[in-house]
């Protein structure tokens, strides 16, 4: 899946480009977000270290544990192949309550700790498990109670009238996520297959 | 009523991360004598190599949705769109947020900053582009960081998960607002919206 869209995008924008006469903007974007993806990938590493450490905290003093299992009766559901005392399960829940505050530099470290921890389950290192394609697709589709403040800034007073309409709006987007996800997993075309054939 | 609320969770959420910063090395240290310092730096430690393990990931998406950007294929599925959107009630003007919302965060915040210039933020097309805005994710950018951090390369489902969220995400923005829609709301919090 991903294989496709990702070479069809760069060949739409080749051949695209070729034809409006783009073609040394789409060389200079393709330099550009090469540079653009390392700055970003570096500026995480402050901001990933100190949550990650204020986490380590967190396991170690038993406080994931005891979100974990506050929280178990709906991860449970979502996600049946996780041990429901897994530390995996307190992070994803960290990581759904910071998107939920529109934390958004504290929510990507506890949702990459949460990949690392499902990763500890996983058998096919290279390959996606149910409950991370899950983890994910609930992520993509932005739990959000706050507005983001960029969005606040942007629509001034304003802003008010967009806070129910975003809060409407993400909860179908979730609950199609988790339908999609849920539903998805089953076909055969998505199945784990072990060797090295594609999506 | 409503901006009451909304004042109030937003100055709240100034308070979650100081709290958090506090609460969670005092409930360490004080309730269950961990050596926090200790565990923070360990901790810590990690988050050097993940940010490194990620950069393949990122550069390969990145670069791809600079290229598909620049180029103006954008630009070129919009005229093929909007006779399509003008059927089922999408308007054209939030098509190009649409489109760019799983691409690029950048991208289209850029995109919903000329709605609010060009239209005002007052305007329906403000307002269900920052319904859209805040309603869905750069799915792309998500994916690449989170599977990269773990070193996963074969995604299965979750990209075509994460998409339909966002066109569940985007259509819901586009009908939260539309006309039939908002003189129901009325009727029932006609105090509290307008």
């Amino acid at each position: 899946m991903l294989n496709y869209i990702w070479f069809g995008m760069i060949l739409i924008a080749v051949v695209v480009g070729t034809i409006t006469g783009n073609i040394d903007a789409v060389t200079a974007a393709a330099i550009d977000m090469a540079k653009t993806a390392v700055t970003i990938s570096i500026g995480l590493i402050g901001i990933m270290a100190l949550w990650l450490g204020v986490m380590k905290i967190a396991e170690d003093s038993g406080l994931i544990r005891i979100i974990a299992r506050a929280i178990k009766p709906i991860t449970i559901r979502l996600f049946p192949d996780v041990p429901p005392d897994h530390p995996a399960m307190g992070s994803i829940v960290l990581n759904m309550a910071a998107n939920i505050l529109g934390l958004g530099n504290a929510a990507t470290p506890l949702g990459l700790k949460a990949m690392e921890e499902l990763q500890e389950l996983n058998p096919e290192k290279d390959t996606a498990t149910n409950a991370m394609c899950t983890f994910l697709a609930i992520n993509t589709s932005s739990v959000q109670l706050i507005l983001p403040a960029t969005v606040v800034g942007l629509m001034g007073v304003v802003a008010n009238q967009i806070f129910i309409t975003t809060i409407i709006a993400t909860g179908f987007s979730t609950i199609a996520a988790i339908v999609a996800v849920k539903s998805l997993e089953k076909m055969k075309r998505f199945a784990i297959t072990g060797d090295t054939e594609d999506d | 009523m409503i901006e009451t609320i909304v004042s109030a969770i937003n100055e709240g959420a100034k308070y979650v991360i100081p709290l958090l910063l506090v609460g969670i090395p005092f409930y360490g240290l004080v309730v269950k004598k961990v050596k926090v310092y200790e565990s923070f730096v360990e901790g810590a430690k990690d988050g050097f190599t993940i940010a490194v393990r990620i950069i393949p990931y990122l550069v390969a998406i990145l670069v791809a949705i600079g290229m598909f950007r620049a180029s103006g294929a954008l630009d070129l599925m919009l005229t093929f769109l909007t006779p399509v959107l003008h059927l089922i009630g999408f308007p054209p003007e939030n098509l190009p947020l649409a489109i760019m919302r799983p691409l690029s965060g950048s991208g289209s915040l850029g995109l919903l900053t000329d709605l609010v210039n060009e239209y005002g933020p007052d305007s329906l097309f403000a307002k269900i582009g920052a319904t859209m805005f805040g309603s869905t994710e750069t799915t792309f950018y998500v994916l690449a960081v989170y599977f990269g951090s773990v070193g996963i390369k074969k995604s299965r489902h979750a990209l075509i998960a994460g998409l339909i969220a966002d066109a569940v995400g985007i259509f819901s923005a586009v009908y939260i607002w539309s006309p039939v829609v908002l003189t129901f709301r009325r009727t029932l919090l006609s105090s509290d919206i307008q």
